[in-house]
């Protein structure tokens, strides 16, 4: 069996909503260099909306793969939607992700939240502070 | 297809297929059986042992077969080891960035009272003399540093850390599975006790290697069972690849000059190639490096992503990053030359055929351009590092 399915590697390949937004509604950042990956969601809210979405990613396949599948699982949708995306459902959504590659699904949800709180917090907005886990949580890797 | 992974693995040459599939078809009796047959095969491995011997500067009594060149390893630095502790010297020496092989087997020693110290290699990935002299303690048992790193490819001075070694009474213990065949070696030569060898890297057959060691070396067996290989390693002779791999090894030997001399050129003209890719930057020693090893770190990007759109340019090539690892961390041969984690998860290997074309090295060099600069395009680290967030590592 090949390291990544199909649907993996088309994300890969081709992967969705990839760049930047100018003057975006909120940004969310998840991993770090050390680890060997970083993912950024850039967000456009309109009355709860997410209008659109971009994503850049410093990483592996799976890391740039799931990337591509959470933004177009969030495009389109309410925040509240948002929210409940989580790296089960990317990780189901991409036919799976070997084991060692989980954590790159635990990015996407951790980068898309992170831009969801930072949208909550541009605009003063109350929020659930339990609901947004920080990259520690994950324990995949030395959290340097 | 352009396969660049030769330090992973190599094409089986033609000459060891023939040898191969002869002996299967026709010579496949034990050599450990007593009738005429039986000793035909005996003949042949007699033969493909002193070929073997021939080639390595060596007596055929002082070569041991064995399954490559992990067990290799590990038969000569647990003999080693079994030896020194007889005479009350537990200390070994080697250094951090040698293959896991012998890594794992010292740090087994650990566990079993033996002190290890582990040469820094420096940026350049090269360790000195002087480095080992300095080390060489009363209580030193064992001195072992790879001939060539399977990383980055930088050569080590053996012939002048054997001197050191010889001059201290000290068994000195290579492993040479990346040089073999790529560069000139000699055991009486290079004052080498102890040799580890792999087929499968020099265009033999894979599973099967070669321990050399120095008469009057009392090996210690892995494997218990028959007598066969004077009773240093138990189990049929694996003749099929044990003649396969004398075949392929004479053929090294012979054009290694030829080869390296043509294959320096084409691997030069890839490193000047990759050197302008900005902040990318060589790892290892420039020159004092196998003649068809590269090994280039790239800020922003991370290996495996490079790896995979390679892969569809049709191009086969390793890195060193975490994620092709399966582990955590990267290389540790990167972060022994001091490569930061970062930088680290960006490495290429691109190891060359002795039949590599100009043709081909300019694909090459096109083609990681071309992924590089893409990676690049998506990854808000090489923004980062753009727009003065995060600092460089190398110059542009």
């Amino acid at each position: 069996m090949a390291l990544y399915s199909e649907k993996v590697m088309d994300h890969f390949r081709n992967p969705r909503n990839v760049g930047v937004i100018e003057a975006p509604d909120g940004v969310g950042e998840a991993g770090n260099p050390v680890c060997g990956d970083i993912m950024k969601i850039y967000l456009k809210i309109q009355d709860d909306i997410i209008t659109d979405v971009k994503f850049e990613t410093f990483g592996c396949g799976s890391a740039i793969a799931s990337s591509s599948m959470a933004t177009e699982m969030i495009k389109g949708k309410s925040i509240q939607e948002a929210m409940l995306l989580t790296n089960k459902a990317v990780t189901e959504a991409l036919d799976g992700l070997p084991a060692h590659k989980l954590h790159c699904s635990v990015l996407a949800e951790e980068a898309i939240k992170k831009a969801l709180k930072d949208y909550y917090d541009r605009n003063g907005l109350k929020y659930d502070h339990s609901q947004f886990p920080d990259c520690e949580s994950c324990g995949q890797c030395h959290g340097e | 297809m352009i396969y660049a992974d030769n330090a992973a693995t190599t094409r089986m040459c033609p000459a060891a297929i023939q040898a191969m599939t002869a002996c299967m078809e026709e010579n496949y009796g034990n050599p450990s059986s007593l009738y005429s047959f039986g000793q035909r095969a005996r003949e042949a491995l007699d033969n493909a042992r002193e070929r073997i011997a021939a080639c390595l500067g060596c007596s055929p009594r002082e070569i041991t077969f064995t399954s490559g060149g992990s067990e290799a390893d590990n038969q000569a630095i647990f003999s080693a080891a079994k030896l020194g502790e007889k005479k009350g010297k537990k200390h070994i020496i080697s250094t951090a960035f040698e293959h896991h092989a012998v890594l794992h087997t010292l740090e087994r020693l650990q566990k079993q009272g033996f002190e290890i110290t582990l040469l820094d290699v420096h940026p350049e990935g090269i360790v000195t003399a002087q480095q080992v002299r300095d080390a060489i303690r009363e209580d030193t048992c064992l001195v072992s540093v790879m001939f060539a790193n399977n990383e980055i490819g930088t050569i080590q001075p053996i012939a002048e850390i054997g001197a050191v070694c010889r001059e201290k009474g000290v068994l000195f213990h290579s492993d040479a599975v990346q040089a073999m065949g790529h560069v000139r070696l000699n055991v009486a030569e290079q004052n080498i006790d102890m040799l580890s060898l792999s087929a499968h890297k020099f265009h033999g057959p894979k599973g099967i290697g070669v321990l050399y060691a120095k008469r009057g070396i009392l090996l210690d067996s892995l494997i218990s069972g028959g007598a066969q290989e004077r009773g240093k390693r138990a189990g049929t002779e694996n003749l099929p690849a044990i003649v396969g791999m004398a075949a392929a090894l004479e053929q090294a030997a012979a054009h290694v000059d030829e080869y390296a001399a043509r294959l320096i050129l084409l691997r030069d003209r890839l490193i000047q190639g990759l050197e302008k890719i900005p902040y990318s930057e060589l790892n290892g020693h420039r020159s004092l490096r196998l003649p068809g090893t590269v090994n280039f770190c790239f800020e922003g990007i991370e290996g495996e992503a490079l790896l995979l759109l390679l892969d569809d340019r049709g191009i086969c090539a390793s890195s060193g990053s975490a994620c092709t690892s399966g582990s955590l961390d990267p290389s540790h041969v990167l972060l022994a030359i001091g490569r930061p984690h970062e930088v680290a998860h960006g490495s290429l290997r691109l190891s060359l055929d002795d039949d590599v074309t100009e043709a081909e090295i300019d694909y090459l060099i096109q083609s990681v351009t071309q992924v590089v600069a893409y990676l690049r395009s998506i990854s808000p680290f090489w923004r980062d590092l753009q727009n003065g967030k995060r600092q460089h590592v190398f110059a542009q």
